[in-house]
């Protein structure tokens, strides 16, 4: 009898437990990339809005699918426009954006460079 | 000479970057779907709300217009609408597709009972994951295509007096 | 009453401004060698009725006087006594009145500090500062009075908002705004010092104080309002590259090269237009990042309330002292020369003003580059944390390892003895990174190098540490604390963005998650009436499944009445290892929870680390004094 209730209960336990999936970073890491649209400067990770927990849904069924990260991006910037990435994509209207820091490095570098060597006179 | 240059450029650059900044200041800054106008939607397929059957969205090219219309029982502001949508129910240039979204199936009927049923076709998104194929982020949202599933006008929020008349324009 | 009380000092104020700006402008056209009594008595009115036009906005607070619209709009009489008082400066108009406050008491501590300096030049700097306080106390008066009636007299206010009644974000804004406000004062001067000829290193000693006070509580206001956003906002994190964060991070990086070039500026008596420069850039940030987040220019989610006529007061307002400043500096301008060896302590400093460059134009175009596409291509794109992290990551590498060398180089010129030591040190700092990703997990190879660069840093730090108390030469200390605090930022942020854990799903109440590490049991759900607010309570207990240690852990939902809200209020244990960090939110209709779990390496240590880089500037600024 108490054999039975142990098994019982341990069934009833494992009942309750339920197994996460993966430990998946990719997919915390694809939330923190996408902004969720109807609030104001927050991630779908951070996010408890209907619409991040929708998405999150997507994501995660597409993550299942096979699809990478970027396929997921592509996915959803055409339904929802290029806001809703956080990481700009590499284009020509971007070029800017990715290069005017680097550009002013350069330029920084030369600076030094060319007043060290008009000391050297 | 070199000076000048330096001076000329910097106040031309800071010129712009302030005229910028002053253009800015009345753009609309809420999230909008203008850039979505004239993209053809995917096909995928929908259950049906109240049969066992599906739908695909390919099958609303036989109709000249259709407006989709995402609602829940539970979204106050699709109450509002419901009343355009019941005018625009008879229109026989335009069917109207209504896409329940995240809602419980007796609701829905009762919700459909109480305020009319304006949908020629009633289709079903429990987990709303669908309704993110069609750029939905929020309810109701209406979406109006033509014969080549094109996007045409998206309304974002319930539909008033003037989506309706502007719906009306465009079908005719 | 309270109303007219404060708009009838604010209207005398302007005038006492007005009043100082004629007499000194006097003085100047006079060439006045005495600071005349008049000066004097103008500037402590002027500070006094300051701060008495300030209390009477906290007054207001206070007493729940609802006839005021900041007061109506900002409060409740259910609000805690501590957060009416904080919620004064808690929104636009009283910030703004805050502003103007540090702004007119920096001048008069100007005043009082260089009374024995160049005329010319202190009355140049008290003209220019008076004439952006005008500029400040018009748009206040105009446009955002905080003192505006609202009629019929509300019965309750809207209340402010639950997130911003919190400790850290209480004394944030005071805390900020000595920083970046604060540095209106060198604005100031170095105008003044174009203007007088004052330059060289009497001026350098001028303004060496204001910018180490300004960079001391510019850093403590950054750490007050991260610390805020970790424990307050519910994410786990506590930068996130929002505008309003780099919009207060970005005067700092001017003023952290500002600080280290006005050292060459006093010692060796070079880089003066560049010291000028800096000096107007770091007010100019300041005030254009008031315009980015105050003006609806950028979606945020910690911008004040947006307001288009706002954001073209400002915007006139900084192209005014833009031009005018530049105007100055241009038809002033003359070459100076230098001399630097390329091995030297000057040139590490030139290094260090090429980094904090970088940076900051990186923050800048992060942030307002969608702006440009936005008004030239019609186009909405989002900036986010992936874009600073890949370009500034980078880039920390380089940095760290030049702030090790720099301080060591001697000025004017310097010779490397130690060959042998650095090597040791490269070494040592390399094994010590591989048993971090040995005794935790791996990482990449870009973490690997920048925490070894960091321990790099600071293991030198540390050598010359032991070295000052061997030979008791305690002048390079503060700097010693500062670089080292720099090192362990980096090494602690490395090491906890490496190694947490974070686990976001969907559980019911009874339900157990089983994952790698953890097991989280959501045992129950209780709620509670509390003072202003009804909390309910989620019962978790997180079994840490490698040591088999147990957490409690009890995250709230709080529902609010005034104004209607709903908060998430995360759990956080913070220990000296590692925070844990939950957070519970309901799903609708639904009787799930959607849960967030984190644990975090090393938290404490990061906050440690920033409060020790303003420590080492504090340290600095009481040797000077003395």
């Amino acid at each position: 009898m108490k054999k039975n209730i142990i098994i019982f209960i341990y069934v009833f336990l494992n009942f309750n437990l339920s197994y996460a999936e993966i430990d998946s970073t990719e997919q915390i890491n694809i939330y923190k990339n996408l902004r969720c649209l109807i609030c104001q400067g927050q991630s779908i990770a951070d996010s408890n809005s209907e619409f991040a927990q929708t998405i999150k849904l997507v994501v995660k069924d597409q993550i299942k699918e096979g699809k990478t990260e970027s396929e997921i991006y592509k996915f959803l910037i055409e339904k929802y426009g290029e806001w809703i990435v956080y990481k700009p994509e590499f284009s020509m209207n971007n070029f800017f954006l990715w290069f005017l820091p680097y550009i002013v490095l350069v330029l920084g570098g030369i600076i030094i460079f060319n007043m060290v060597k008009n000391s050297r006179k | 000479m070199k000076n000048k240059l330096i001076i000329i450029i910097t106040f031309s650059f800071l010129f712009f970057i302030f005229f910028i900044f002053y253009l800015s200041l009345d753009k609309e800054k809420n999230y909008n779907t203008k850039n979505l106008v004239g993209k053809k939607i995917e096909n995928f397929e929908l259950d049906l709300l109240f049969t066992n059957n599906k739908i695909e969205v390919n099958e609303l090219s036989e109709n000249n217009f259709t407006l989709i219309n995402i609602w829940a029982s539970w979204c106050a502001p699709c109450r509002k609408e419901h009343k355009y949508l019941i005018l625009l129910k008879d229109n026989k240039k335009l069917k109207i597709l209504g896409i329940n979204f995240k809602d419980k199936k007796n609701n829905a009927k009762d919700f459909l009972k109480k305020l009319g049923d304006p949908y020629y076709y009633n289709a079903e998104d429990q987990s709303g994951k669908k309704s993110v194929k069609l750029g939905v982020y929020g309810i109701p949202e209406s979406i109006l295509i033509n014969n080549e599933l094109r996007i045409i006008k998206k309304f974002i929020g319930p539909l008033n007096n003037s989506n309706y008349e502007e719906i009306l324009d465009i079908i005719n | 009453m309270l109303s007219n009380f404060g708009n009838s000092l604010i209207v005398v104020n302007i005038l006492i401004t007005l009043s100082i700006i004629y007499s000194v402008v006097f003085c100047i056209s006079n060439e006045k060698q005495t600071i005349p009594k008049k000066i004097w008595n103008f500037s402590l009115y002027q500070s006094t009725i300051s701060i008495t036009i300030f209390f009477t906005l906290i007054a207001g607070f206070i007493i729940s006087d609802f006839s005021l619209v900041t007061v109506f709009q900002n409060s409740h009489t259910l609000k805690p006594l501590f957060y009416k008082i904080s919620g004064t400066w808690g929104n636009h108009e009283g910030s703004l009145l805050l502003w103007i406050n540090i702004m007119i008491i920096f001048s008069y501590l100007f005043l009082i500090y260089n009374k024995n300096s160049n005329k010319n030049y202190l009355f140049y700097t008290l003209v220019i500062q008076n004439i952006l306080i005008i500029g400040f106390l018009l748009f206040l008066f105009i446009n955002s009075n905080p003192f505006s009636l609202i009629f019929p007299t509300p019965k309750e206010g809207m209340g402010l908002n639950p997130i911003l009644q919190d400790p850290a974000l209480a004394i944030h804004p005071p805390l900020l705004y000595v920083g970046f406000v604060g540095s209106s004062i060198y604005f100031s001067a170095g105008t003044a010092s174009l203007l007088s000829g004052y330059n060289g290193k009497e001026f350098a000693k001028s303004i060496k104080p204001w910018i180490l006070v300004s960079w001391i509580f510019q850093t403590l206001g950054i750490l007050t309002g991260s610390i805020w956003a970790y424990y307050e906002l519910g994410w786990g994190g506590f930068w996130f590259w929002d505008p309003v964060e780099n919009a207060s991070l970005m005067p700092w990086f001017v003023m952290t090269a500002l600080m280290h070039s006005v050292i060459v500026l006093e010692k060796r008596n070079t880089l003066y237009p560049w010291v000028i420069i800096l000096c107007l850039l770091t007010f100019i940030l300041s005030v254009t990042g008031t315009f980015l987040v105050r003006s609806g220019v950028l979606n945020s989610v910690h911008t004040f309330a947006n307001d288009p006529s706002r954001g073209l007061y400002i915007l006139v307002f900084l192209s005014l002292m833009v031009f005018s400043s530049l105007i100055i500096f241009f038809y002033k301008y003359q070459k100076y020369s230098y001399n630097f060896n390329a091995n030297s302590k000057e040139t590490f400093i030139l290094v260090n003003n090429w980094f904090m460059a970088f940076f900051l134009v990186t923050i800048l175009i992060g942030t307002t580059y969608p702006i440009f596409i936005e008004v030239i291509k019609k186009i909405n794109i989002s900036v986010g944390p992936p874009f600073y992290n890949i370009l500034i990551i980078p880039i920390i590498i380089p940095f760290l390892i030049f702030m090790t060398f720099g301080p060591k180089a001697k000025w004017i010129k310097n010779k490397f003895s130690s060959f042998k030591s650095l090597t040791l040190l490269v070494i040592a700092a390399t094994f010590l990174n591989i048993l971090i990703s040995n005794f935790f997990k791996s990482y990449s190879i870009l973490s690997n190098i920048v925490i070894t660069s960091s321990i790099f840093l600071i293991l030198n730090s540390v050598l010359d540490l032991v070295k000052i108390f061997k030979k008791k030469r305690s002048f390079d200390f503060p700097r010693i604390i500062s670089h080292l605090g720099f090192g362990f930022l980096v090494l602690f942020i490395g090491i906890s963005h490496n190694f947490s854990i974070e686990k976001d799903f969907n559980i019911k109440i009874g339900e157990t998650k089983l994952f790698k590490s953890y097991e989280i049991n959501f045992e129950s759900l209780e709620t509670e009436t509390r003072k202003n607010y009804k909390a309910v309570v989620g019962h978790f207990n997180i079994k840490n499944l490698s040591n088999l240690n147990e957490e409690n852990a009890r995250p709230e939902i709080r529902i609010y009445n005034n104004p209607e809200t709903l908060t998430y209020e995360a759990f956080i244990k913070s220990k000296l290892t590692h925070d844990i960090y939950i957070t519970m939110s309901n799903i609708n209709r639904s009787e799930y929870y959607n849960i967030k779990f984190q644990k975090k390496p090393f938290m404490l240590w990061i906050w440690f680390s920033v409060l020790m880089i303003s420590f080492g500037g504090f340290l600095r600024l009481i040797k000077n004094e003395k």
